[in-house]
């Protein structure tokens, strides 16, 4: 690897990083920056947590006991945005900032300053939204979903701060994708083709083409709602010759990709981590670079499935259905390719092997019930259930957040210089484990038998399943305090790591040294 | 990457792909009628109807009626009959009953959908009410006739139909003229 410029301290040119707050506000360094991401989606990460363990109080017993049901509508509207746009997606920002450019060999982003515009905005845009937990009227209380007229004509009045806080994160999201399109594109080391790119950095590239194509769709909606209230059109009020089953449309649109940009980071995080505690090379690299594009295609025909029940053509309803099903060939082999790479590999269960090993079963478990969804007329029964619940937790707990805890816990080395306790990180993993599926495995099974989502109150025959449910996410939601524990007791010391603290790592990251220094690649790296 | 375009090229051409996807979200709103109007789905009528059909005498379609009144919508509004029986091709009338009660002056919109879907297309409206605003004074009754006529191509399977209206107040946005009545 090319030189790198660790000692400094000419008053001419500053190397490292500048002394005190503004350090942070200015920073227009990708490591700072991509620290920043990390930190503010783990304090939303806990803020969404915090509802939903008011979510999870109230539901411990049927009736009503701590919250009323209007407050009760707030938090799961609110635990639902906050972890959506809060808390996954800037977690993924910020290891797309952190570990694009050090593994495709890049100085920094493309886009520096714009990077610190684009975190930047997001403090702002929650600050806004969790706001209208204080005004008279509420937060937001119709569903992460906001379906009009819900939104619109019953909403409270703090829905306009709702919508420009929406405009803000996606305005953040766009910018960030657009980032990283660049660097990608534009900065690779020399030698470093498409096609031996990690594939955490071509995960990632497809997501921000999702986010780029998406995004915009997702402020149209929300700009129509804007004017639906304050500027007297109709676009989702029949009274004026609207629709709101078109909002449906529009959101889910924007909505069903936006699940999968919630977890094709993810994919690509346990691809870089299964052949590293495999010691063997991926299986299959190529089919996985063409089941991720795939999976991105397919997600654009695929949005009236969240629609079934609302009056769409038998027609309409067949090619929904076949088409979502069809996700299941490019997800198979994503889930195939994981478990081939494994075969007869020289297996170790690390903390980040073994949540990207959960990753993998509980991943598909979410899979196969979103496959049971997938059937329309089953969803007729399903849906607005407690299975619908237990499906999207399945994969976005499982998934989305696992995949994050696994790529965390494989890179802090990198970030901090520390190995973390490999004890408390294995303890983290199984009270995560045990915890997630106590709380939402028990979902199908009350949903399945009928209890409605998003209802505070629920039928006395729920009453056992649900006191199981809640006791595991106070697990959950405890243990992700310890988490934090883990982090900054490694920030503060533990045994000091080399530069390739995994054995069975590959790629460009693990040839700077731990902790990777304020500026890596100023020259490129040579990639044969 | 020598072979990559410029940064500056890159960027300008992502920014063209969100402008362009912000436009086609708007765009979805058109795209949506004309498939609405196209496939006759969500249960839309079409506008005023003005042809005519031959009545077919062997067949008859139950049409029930429905009007529901929006939150906060005081008026009166209902059906004269619940339901009718109907010819394919011949012209049947029903008259709705909508009486403003508050003391004031108020504009109503109703807006029809037909169930099931399918038969959306096949559901001809001569004259409605409903292609209007209403605007009643206080206390004023009036009745409304909507006609139609079921198309002769209707699909087999459907035996009955249910109209319903569902009324809207929209004297925020179309104030009515009061009138002076003179006491």
């Amino acid at each position: 690897m090319s030189a790198v410029i660790d000692d400094h301290g000419h008053a001419d040119h500053a190397h490292g990083p500048a002394k005190g707050l503004m350090r942070w506000v200015l920073t227009t360094n990708h490591k700072d920056i991509g620290t920043l991401y990390l930190w503010f989606a783990f304090c939303m990460f806990l803020l969404g947590g915090s509802f939903a363990m008011v979510i999870r109080a109230e539901l411990f017993q049927p009736g009503l006991q701590i919250v009323q049901p209007e407050f009760f509508n707030q938090m799961t509207t609110m635990h639902g945005l906050v972890m959506v746009f809060g808390a996954v997606m800037p977690a993924f920002v910020g290891l797309a900032n952190w570990m694009i450019p050090l593994m495709v060999g890049a100085p920094d982003m493309a886009l520096p300053r714009m990077n610190n515009f684009s975190f930047w905005l997001l403090p702002a845009a929650f600050l806004l939204l969790v706001s209208t937990l204080f005004t008279p009227g509420g937060g937001p209380n119709f569903g992460w979903t906001f379906y009009a007229p819900l939104s619109t004509t019953y909403a409270p009045e703090s829905v306009t701060f709702f919508i420009f806080a929406i405009h803000l994160m996606g305005i953040s999201s766009i910018m960030g994708a657009i980032n990283v399109v660049a660097t990608i594109l534009n900065l690779r080391a020399p030698g470093m083709t498409l096609m031996k790119m990690p594939l955490f950095v071509w995960t990632w590239l497809i997501t921000a083409f999702l986010l780029i194509a998406v995004m915009p769709v997702l402020a149209g909606c929300v700009t129509m709602m804007l004017m639906d209230i304050h500027f007297g059109t109709s676009f989702f009020s029949a009274a004026g010759g609207g629709d709101p089953v078109l909002f449906q449309h529009v959101f889910w649109f924007f909505g069903h990709p936006e699940v999968y940009i919630m977890i094709l980071p993810a994919f690509g995080a346990v691809s870089q981590i299964i052949p590293t505690f495999a010691r063997k090379p991926l299986f299959g690299y190529t089919s996985m670079v063409y089941a991720t594009a795939s999976i991105a295609f397919l997600s654009f025909i695929v949005w009236a499935h969240h629609m079934f029940v609302v009056g769409i053509p038998l027609v309409g309803e067949l090619f929904f259905m076949y088409a979502t099903m069809l996700i299941a060939v490019p997800t198979g082999v994503k889930v195939f390719n994981w478990a081939s790479t494994m075969w007869q590999g020289s297996m170790t269960f690390e903390t980040p092997m073994l949540f990207a090993v959960a990753f993998v079963i509980l991943f598909s478990i979410g899979g196969f019930s979103g496959l049971m969804l997938a059937i329309a007329p089953a969803d007729f029964q399903y849906q607005d259930t407690y299975f619908v619940v237990a499906h999207f937790h399945y994969v976005l707990v499982p998934g989305a957040i696992f995949g994050i805890f696994a790529s965390a816990y494989y890179w802090l080395p990198k970030w901090t210089g520390h190995m973390y306790d490999e004890t408390l990180g294995k303890l983290h993993f199984w009270l995560s484990f045990v915890g997630m599926n106590l709380t939402f495995f028990p979902m199908h099974f009350v949903g399945l038998a009928g209890m409605p989502r998003r209802i505070p109150d629920y039928n006395l025959q729920f009453a056992d399943f649900n006191m199981v449910s809640s006791i595991g996410a106070f697990m959950f939601g405890a243990t992700q305090i310890f988490f934090l524990f883990i982090v900054i007791k490694t920030i503060r010391g533990g045994a000091p790591a080399p530069a390739k603290p995994w054995d069975g790592a590959e790629g460009l990251e693990w040839s700077v040294p731990s902790p990777a220094p304020y500026h890596t690649f100023t020259t490129p790296p040579e990639v044969k | 990457m020598a072979d990559s375009i410029s940064l500056k090229k890159l960027v300008t051409r992502l920014l063209l792909v969100v402008v362009a996807m912000f436009v086609f979200g708007f765009a979805l709103v058109p795209i949506y009628d004309v498939m609405c109007k196209a496939f006759g789905i969500n249960g839309k009528t079409g506008g005023q109807y003005a042809g005519e059909q031959v009545v077919d005498t062997s067949r008859q379609v139950r049409v029930q009626f429905l009007s529901t009144n929006t939150a906060d919508m005081p008026w009166d509004f209902y059906p004269k009959h619940d339901e009718l029986t109907a010819n394919p091709g011949a012209v049947n009338e029903m008259v709705f009953i909508a009486r403003n009660p508050t003391d004031k002056p108020m504009s109503a919109q109703a807006v029809p959908s037909i169930a099931p879907s399918n038969a959306a297309a096949f559901f001809h409206k001569t004259e409605c009410f409903c292609f209007t605003q209403q605007v009643l004074q206080p206390g004023e009754q009036i009745e409304m006739p909507v006609r139609f006529i079921v198309d002769r191509d209707m699909p087999k399977e459907v035996k009955h139909l249910t109209l319903s209206y569902t009324l809207f107040d929209i004297t925020a946005r179309h104030p009515p003229v009061a009138v002076n009545t003179g006491g």
